[in-house]
C-alpha cells in the first residue's frame, strides 16, 4: 500500500551505507549532546541565569580553551545531528521532488552559514578589554 | 485517505506515536532556538553593548517563559532518545516498550520539573 509516500517511493534501493551511517551518528552524537547539552543548560540556564550573564562572564569564560572546545564540539556535533534530523523531516514531509531538492539545498546552506558563523566566534574572539 | 487522516490513525494506533511526534517537535524547536542562539552569541564580536541589548531581550518575562520551554523541549528530546537507542540496541527493548515509553515520562518530569520551579521562581 502506498497510502503515505515521500521523495523516496519508487526509488530503487540506495548503493550507499550514507543511511546507514547516519542512523549510528545520530545516535551516538546524541548521546555525547545529552551530557554537554545538560551540562551547558545546567550550567547556563540554572546555576547561573540571564539575570547573572553578562558580556564579561562570557569572555571570562572563553578566556580558557577549554570552554572554546567544549562549546565548539557541541555547536558542531548540534548543527549536524539537529540538520541530520531535519533532513529526515523533509524526507518525509515535502513530497514535490522540486521542493524536497530546494528544500535539502537550504538546509545544507543554512548548515554551512552557522557552523562557519559560529566557529568562526569561538575562534576569534578577543574581549575588550574592562573599563578601569 | 490524506495525509493528516494518514498521521491521525498512526497517533491513535501506538503508544510510541506521540513520543514520536513530539520529539520530531522539540527537535525542530530546539534546533530553531540553535540557529538564533548562535546569532545571539555571535554578538559578542560586537561588543559588549550589542551583547547586552541580545540578553536584555532574553530577561524579558515572555523570553523567559519561552526559557523553560526551551529546557522542557531539551530535556524531553533527551530522554525520549534514550529510550529510542534502549529500543533500538537492546535486544528486550521492543518487548518492554510501554514500560520504557511511561519510563521516558518520568524521566522528563523528574528532570524537568525541579528545574522548571528553579527558573519559574526567578521570572519576576
Amino acid at each position: 500500500m502506498s497510502i503515505v509516500t515521500n521523495a523516496y517511493a519508487n526509488r530503487a534501493r540506495p548503493q550507499t551505507s550514507f543511511e546507514v551511517y547516519s542512523w549510528f551518528f545520530m545516535r551516538v552524537s546524541g548521546v555525547v549532546l545529552l551530557i554537554m547539552v545538560l551540562g551547558h543548560v545546567a550550567i547556563m540556564h540554572v546555576i547561573n541565569s540571564v539575570d547573572t550573564i553578562n558580556y564579561y562572564w562570557v569572555a571570562d569564560r572563553l578566556a580558557t580553551p577549554f570552554w572554546r572546545t567544549y562549546d565548539w564540539i557541541v555547536l558542531v556535533l548540534a548543527l549536524l545531528h539537529g540538520m541530520n534530523g531535519m533532513r529526515w523531516v523533509v524526507d518525509d514531509h515535502v513530497r514535490s521532488r522540486g521542493w524536497h531538492a530546494v528544500s535539502l539545498a537550504a538546509l545544507w546552506v543554512i548548515a554551512f552559514i552557522f557552523l562557519a558563523l559560529g566557529s568562526l566566534v569561538l575562534f576569534t574572539f578577543t574581549p575588550v578589554p574592562r573599563p578601569a | 485517505m490524506n495525509y493528516l487522516t494518514f498521521v491521525g490513525a498512526i497517533l491513535r494506533s501506538q503508544t510510541g506515536a506521540w513520543a514520536w511526534l513530539l520529539h520530531r517537535i522539540t527537535g525542530v524547536g530546539v534546533l530553531l532556538f540553535l540557529l538564533a542562539h548562535i546569532i545571539d552569541t555571535a554578538l559578542i564580536g560586537l561588543g559588549p553593548d550589542a551583547y547586552e541589548h541580545a540578553l536584555n531581550l532574553y530577561r524579558m518575562p515572555f523570553f523567559k517563559l519561552g526559557e523553560i520551554a526551551l529546557v522542557f523541549a531539551v530535556v524531553y528530546h533527551s530522554v525520549n532518545g534514550v529510550r529510542v537507542i534502549l529500543v533500538d540496541f537492546w535486544d528486550a527493548g521492543t518487548k518492554y516498550h510501554k514500560q520504557l515509553f511511561w519510563a521516558s515520562v518520568a524521566g522528563t518530569a523528574v528532570l524537568f520539573l525541579p528545574v522548571a520551579a528553579i527558573m519559574a521562581s526567578r521570572l519576576f
